[in-house]
């Protein structure tokens, strides 16, 4: 079946480098004796610790309970004894220490009882909550908890199960899909069901034709009526909105989510997860991770959520000049010294980084408008008037021109010829108008806290005047009947009703 | 640590600033080749003033004046410069002009990426204005005169003899107009052996290359169709009103379109994308008012050529074309509804 695709805006077309790790299967990595969970594995509150030092916890078994919807819990990712529950750094260039569980694996990788869901049988609403209790959240970079994006209320035309991976380096979805196409189609048919999406498809660059090929044999396998649609490669071609425009030609503003359009979007790995949770009753414990760039062996790790990053680098031997790491794709991922953060939920790739193949930026220039970025932009947006605003400081012209709409995607830093980090200037620029947002919201609640005081001490004036009036007047009557000077209780009234004197 | 993207497309200010070079380069043979070896020489004499008045201003200002030197955008205005100026012009006026384009139009209002007029165009009005009569004067059409003699002119060693030098055939024609109102254009460039195969002669394989350096900047990606298209579209239509209207007053539209500036006014003057317009539609208003103009003050104005001053007037508007035609944000609806 042949489908129209709309072509989104812009786009780049960098080096894929993804040969090297798309060749070799996905290995098991080792265990590791420490694994360092952060509480914060997706988008959301945090879930709750609910195991104490020094308890032994089997693999698969809860360890953080989510208390809240927009939450999903945290396991064991093998079993062995808690051995500290305190702060540890993240992979973040702050190196923030963030609340995290230690486990110290006893090397027996002993599961807890594993049930699959017969979830045939259950309300969808029951299979949400069990998602949500097993972990599952969006293993593409977001890290936004599944079950919430599985709503009950949304009327869902298209679901969209996305295997684009436009950014350069990562492969461990195209090795994913090649390895694991039927679990992944699985789940595909899971959420359908869930969402009650009308159409199923499936959007994969077209540099990837193994991942199109296991795709569409699962598919007919299980004789589903989903589409493979292959996109043609260029970034940001994964990115939600582009993704969802190219294949249903539908748009949103920043602030409308693709469901208010009937379109969900799942990424395939967290599809497989979902399935894992579901017909084998496995949490999210491992992921595939992508090792790449200076390395001997580029791989793709299936790793234990908390291994460290600088020993899961190790498996892949980094070459000597390694001088540090890029956590996520070279485009919007986050570049860090070499670490011993862990690995998360959202990790789905490092690369590792050395002068040769990342070479540090030119020195900033002048922009010269030439509109290369602007070109680039796959929003739209004129990058290179937002740049002149946010370093002119004028943030609320910047937010004139669309600055909420931009995704930070780096398509326009990327050709700027001028070395100009404009996605720098812009996350900056976005900080300073949050942060004038919250003030001014600040503001506003003080200023209508005083008013509102200032009404009450009015109103309560007003309401003691009153009665201090009505009082007099019936002192006054009651006097006026005993006949004495009404002109003297007037007075006292008077001076009585006034708050100054009361 | 640096921000994302991490990767970054091997494109640079330099090289676009290169392949505008290579892209006037054959024009520049041709013209070399009509006029002689005063057209390199003028080249030289304006890229060395060029860089000594930029190296001076980024000492001025206290900015690293290796980098910026490398950054070759005063070679680029040092061309223009060159080559709308006459080839016989002396050393002064091009260094003149050279500093007005690089002290006052570029680095006093700010350097590289700042300026709100074209450098090299400020130059070409800024000396019509003050020198008419020099900027007017162009070797005589067939006039080959050893390299020696043509710098000693330049230089001053050697009078400026008149008979040496002529008007262009855009000028020529219009003098003769002026003149005499009974002039008829077709028996006039007949007759002073001025028309050649589709325009003036000579000049009309200059501009021809010209507009083949257009084309490769287009397809090396430095300049967007938008501009050079609707300068042509549009000095072509007025043109071809004007010629169907009178043939005997106004030459045709291919006569224009390849005499003076037209050509390295449409690709390489009107497309600079720091004093032009930078969204697509604005650049198309950009190119179609800077072409309809130049056209009005060549064929009704006191000047030569009138690409200068068309260009500089759009540059004026430029801001304000772009504030109104902000291309549309995507997933936003509306044009300038709610985003401008």
């Amino acid at each position: 079946m042949l489908r129209t695709l709309f072509p989104f805006p812009g786009g780049v077309k960098p080096e894929p480098h993804k040969e090297a790790s798309a060749k070799a299967p996905i290995a098991s990595a080792p265990l590791p004796e420490r694994l360092v969970l952060p509480l914060r594995q997706s988008a959301g509150v945090a879930p709750l610790p609910v195991v104490r030092v020094g308890d032994r916890v089997k693999k698969g078994q809860v360890i953080a309970a989510a208390e809240q919807w927009v939450s999903a819990s945290l396991h064991a990712p093998t079993s062995g004894k808690v051995a500290d529950i305190g702060h540890y750094p993240l992979a973040h260039p702050s190196g923030l220490a963030a609340p995290a569980i230690v486990i110290e694996a006893d090397g027996r990788d002993e599961w807890r009882e594993r049930q699959p869901l017969d979830w045939q049988k259950l309300a969808p609403q029951a299979v949400r909550q069990y998602l949500q209790q097993s972990g599952v959240v969006g293993l593409g970079g977001a890290v936004f908890p599944s079950h919430v994006k599985l709503d009950a209320n949304a009327q869902i035309e298209e679901l969209i199960i996305n295997g684009a991976e436009c950014e350069p380096y990562i492969t461990c979805d195209d090795r994913l899909m090649r390895e694991c196409a039927a679990e992944i189609v699985s789940g595909a048919a899971l959420l359908r069901d869930l969402t009650g999406a009308r159409q199923t498809l499936f959007a994969i660059e077209n540099n990837k034709p193994e991942a199109i090929r296991a795709l569409r044999g699962a598919i007919s396998e299980q004789h589903e009526d989903f589409i493979v649609i292959t996109l043609p490669t260029r970034y940001p071609a994964g990115s939600l909105r582009q993704l969802v425009y190219a294949l249903t030609g539908k748009h949103a503003p920043f602030n409308v989510l693709p469901t208010a359009l009937g379109v969900q979007c799942f990424n395939v790995a967290t599809v497989q997860s979902v399935w894992r949770a579901v017909a084998h009753g496995e949490p999210v414990v491992r992921r595939v991770v992508t090792v790449s760039g200076n390395v001997r062996a580029p791989k793709n790790w299936e790793a234990p959520i908390g291994m460290s990053m600088d020993a899961l680098l190790q498996l892949s031997e980094p070459l000597s000049d390694t001088d540090g790491l890029i956590v996520g794709g070279p485009m919007m991922g986050l570049s860090l010294p070499l670490t011993d953060a862990p690995i998360t939920k959202g990790s789905n790739c490092l690369i590792a980084r050395s002068p040769r193949l990342f070479p540090p930026r030119p020195p900033e220039s002048p922009c010269i408008r030439c509109t290369a970025c602007a070109q680039a932009c796959p929003q739209g947006l004129q990058p290179f008037e937002l740049y002149w605003w946010s370093r002119a400081r004028d943030f609320a012209k910047a937010a004139d021109y669309a600055l909420a709409e931009c995704v930070e995607c780096g398509c326009c830093a990327y050709v700027c010829p001028a070395s100009i980090p404009l996605v720098h200037y812009f996350r900056f620029a976005k900080g300073e108008l949050a942060a004038a947002a919250r003030e001014q919201k600040m503001a506003d609640s003080a200023r209508s806290r005083f008013e509102f005081r200032q009404f009450r001490a009015e109103r309560e004036k007003a309401e003691k005047a009153e009665k201090l009036a009505k009082a007099a007047a019936a002192q006054a009557a009651k006097q006026a009947e005993t006949a004495t000077t009404p002109l003297a209780t007037t007075q006292d009234a008077t001076m009585k009703s006034d708050p100054d004197h009361a | 640590m640096t921000s994302s993207p991490h990767l970054r497309d091997p494109n640079s200010i330099p090289r676009i600033m290169r392949l505008v070079c290579v892209a006037l380069a054959p024009g520049i043979a041709i013209y070399t080749a009509l006029i002689g070896p005063a057209v390199l020489a003028q080249i030289c004499l304006a890229s060395v003033a060029a860089l000594f008045f930029e190296a001076v201003m980024l000492k001025i200002r206290a900015l690293p004046v290796r980098r910026f030197l490398g950054d070759h955008s005063a070679l680029v205005t040092a061309w223009l410069i060159a080559l709308t100026f006459p080839p016989l012009s002396p050393w002064w006026l091009t260094v003149i002009g050279v500093f007005f384009a690089i002290v006052i139009t570029k680095h006093l209002y700010g350097g590289l990426g700042q300026n709100p007029f074209n450098p090299a165009m400020i130059a070409f009005a800024a000396c019509i204005i003050a020198f008419p009569a020099l900027m007017s004067q162009w070797p005589a059409q067939g006039l080959s005169l050893p390299f020696e003699q043509q710098l000693e002119i330049i230089f001053g060693f050697a009078p400026r003899i008149d008979a040496l030098t002529a008007a262009t055939p855009l000028d020529a024609i219009k003098t003769a107009l002026k003149t005499n109102a009974d002039t008829n254009i077709q028996e006039l460039l007949t007759s002073q052996n001025l028309y050649g195969t589709f325009a003036g002669r000579g000049w009309e394989w200059v501009t021809m290359t010209y507009l083949c350096g257009g084309a490769f900047l287009l397809a090396m990606g430095v300049i967007t169709w938008h501009t050079p298209f609707a300068f042509i579209v549009s000095m072509a239509v007025i043109s071809a009103l004007c010629w169907l209207i009178d043939p005997g007053r106004f030459s045709d539209p291919l006569f224009h379109l390849f005499s003076g500036g037209a050509m390295l006014g449409a690709f390489f003057i009107a497309t600079d994308p720091v004093s032009g317009c930078s969204t697509p539609r604005g650049r198309l208003i950009f190119g179609c008012g800077a072409g309809l103009l130049a056209y009005l003050i060549r064929v009704f104005g006191v000047f030569p050529d009138g690409i200068a001053f068309a260009v500089l007037i759009m540059n004026i508007c430029a801001p304000l074309i772009d504030r109104y035609t902000q291309p549309t944000v995507f997933g936003r609806r509306a044009r300038g509804s709610d985003a401008r």
